[in-house]
């Protein structure tokens, strides 16, 4: 097939297959390995482990995880016994980083992008429930075809000479975002035959310590998607995984212009223990 | 649950994280993301490196963060890392003037990355060094790590965290001097070598 992403195609070499030539990976090995993985973090919460908030990195079924994951457990840092750690501390970003339209994606040129107008907005808040004020969002993602404005983007849907894909924000008082965009489309990728990732916005974020730092994907609600996309199901506790995805909200929608969209973010990592003025 | 109500903590559950993904390039990526020093400084250093794989083989879409103090140990509260120009919407540069102790860089096609700051001062009772968040494609939740640099080994040795680490583990942390303030720091994500990665608690 033509339509194919990245270059993240991987051949199956499960053990028990060296003996027969390489097979194309299916999306029925990849849900069977993803329900094997699901099933086995059920049960160790079951035996008393505490829930997983976050993918573990070495989530087999995202065939670009397999070189790319440490071996070796991280070293722990309790930041408790050194308060004057740099990392509790987080790079400032004020409105000289910003311009008018950066959290309009579909005002960033001279046409109207096509596509289904959309609102997303939410908080940023941290463990603690409290406002991250002031700070950097960014946003990247597909257009409404489900490409990407990337010369290594192989999916030969159309590009949008209106849209780019990429927005700025900083949070207010309240720790709120909003940005204006087009809902971006699903798109195929290379995991495995078939495979498609579910409409999704990526967000990077940082917090009032550089502990927090958060990348991660927006979903939209009830993609039929979500089940075969080995990176949604790289969170396997289902609570957490439900928390990729906005809600629809009626009250964000703009009258005769865009639907609205809800999603608040909580950063993790521990943050400062000083109190923070202005924070 | 989408909406997290902020009055009891236990409704404040983190986020997930996800990958970075192959197609950060057009949006994180910016100019002079790793032009961190101000213009002329003394204490400029040159830091860089490669980003292997668990097969040796360097990661071309990496994107790296830098985050460190300034050479007295005092960490920057300046904005002003990816100023931007309201009349075109482009991007400005840093203005050489202000240190934000910030920056953000990516991995060429060879996987090499390179970054210029100032050398970092100590804080508290660590030895001076440079925090670090790596992402990439197929890395699902980033990494955090450590650019310590070389020369002066009774602060290495007092440094809480290395000290907790046999010597080959706490020399992947440790940057090479290669001479004119260069130091090279190459991160291994797996396998022999694996750099040293670190979970804040």
């Amino acid at each position: 097939m033509n339509a194919v992403h990245s270059v993240d195609a991987v051949p199956r070499q499960d053990p028990q297959d060296l003996q027969e030539p390489l097979m194309p990976l299916t999306q029925q090995d990849v849900d069977q390995e993803m329900a094997a993985r699901r099933a086995e973090y059920r049960k160790r919460v079951a035996d008393g482990a505490p829930v997983e908030h976050h993918p573990r990195r070495d989530y087999a079924p995202y065939r670009s995880s397999a070189l790319r994951h440490p071996e070796r457990p991280p070293v722990t840092i309790e930041v408790r016994a050194d308060p004057e750690l740099v990392e509790l501390h987080s790079p400032a970003f004020g409105e000289r980083d910003l311009t008018e339209t950066d959290n309009d994606l579909t005002r960033q040129h001279t046409g109207e992008p096509i596509g289904e107008r959309v609102t997303v907005s939410g908080r940023l808040l941290d463990r603690e429930g409290r406002p991250v004020r002031g700070q950097l969002i960014e946003i990247w993602q597909a257009n409404a075809a489900g490409r990407y404005a990337h010369q290594r983007e192989q999916h030969d849907a159309p590009l949008d000479p209106n849209f780019t894909g990429m927005g700025r924000t900083l949070t207010d008082a309240d720790g709120g975002y909003r940005f204006t965009t087009v809902r971006p489309g699903p798109y195929p990728w290379r995991n495995h035959v078939n495979a498609w990732r579910p409409a999704h916005i990526h967000f990077s974020l940082f917090g009032t310590a550089f502990t927090q730092r958060l990348v991660t994907q927006m979903y939209f609600p009830n993609d039929p998607l979500f089940p075969y996309d080995p990176i949604l199901q790289s969170v396997t506790d289902d609570a957490a995984r439900q928390r990729l995805v906005a809600t629809y909200d009626h009250s964000l929608s703009v009258p005769e212009f865009s639907l609205g969209y809800h999603w608040d973010i909580v950063l993790d990592g521990p943050a400062a223990t000083w109190p923070q003025e202005g924070r | 649950m989408t909406t997290t109500d902020p009055s009891g903590p236990e409704s404040v559950l983190p986020t997930p994280s996800h990958t970075v993904g192959p197609f950060y390039g057009y949006a994180l990526p910016f100019p002079g993301g790793g032009d961190i020093a101000p213009l002329g400084h003394p204490d400029t250093i040159t830091v860089h490196g490669h980003v292997h794989d668990g097969e040796g083989a360097p990661l071309p879409d990496a994107l790296l963060e830098l985050w460190g103090p300034d050479p007295d140990g005092r960490v920057a509260t300046a904005d002003g890392s990816i100023r931007r120009d309201p009349a075109t919407g482009g991007h400005l540069g840093r203005n050489g003037v202000e240190f934000t102790g910030w920056g953000r860089v990516q991995t060429d096609a060879a996987g090499h990355w390179h970054a210029r700051t100032l050398r970092p001062g100590a804080r508290g009772r660590s030895a001076p060094y440079l925090s670090v968040c790596v992402f990439a494609r197929g890395l699902l939740v980033h990494l955090f790590t450590r650019i310590y640099l070389p020369g002066d080994p009774a602060a290495l040795t007092a440094d809480p965290l290395l000290a907790r680490l046999d010597e080959a583990r706490r020399d992947t942390l440790i940057a090479v001097d290669e001479g004119r303030g260069t130091y090279r720091f190459d991160i291994r994500l797996q396998g022999e070598g694996e750099t040293v990665f670190l979970e804040f608690q």
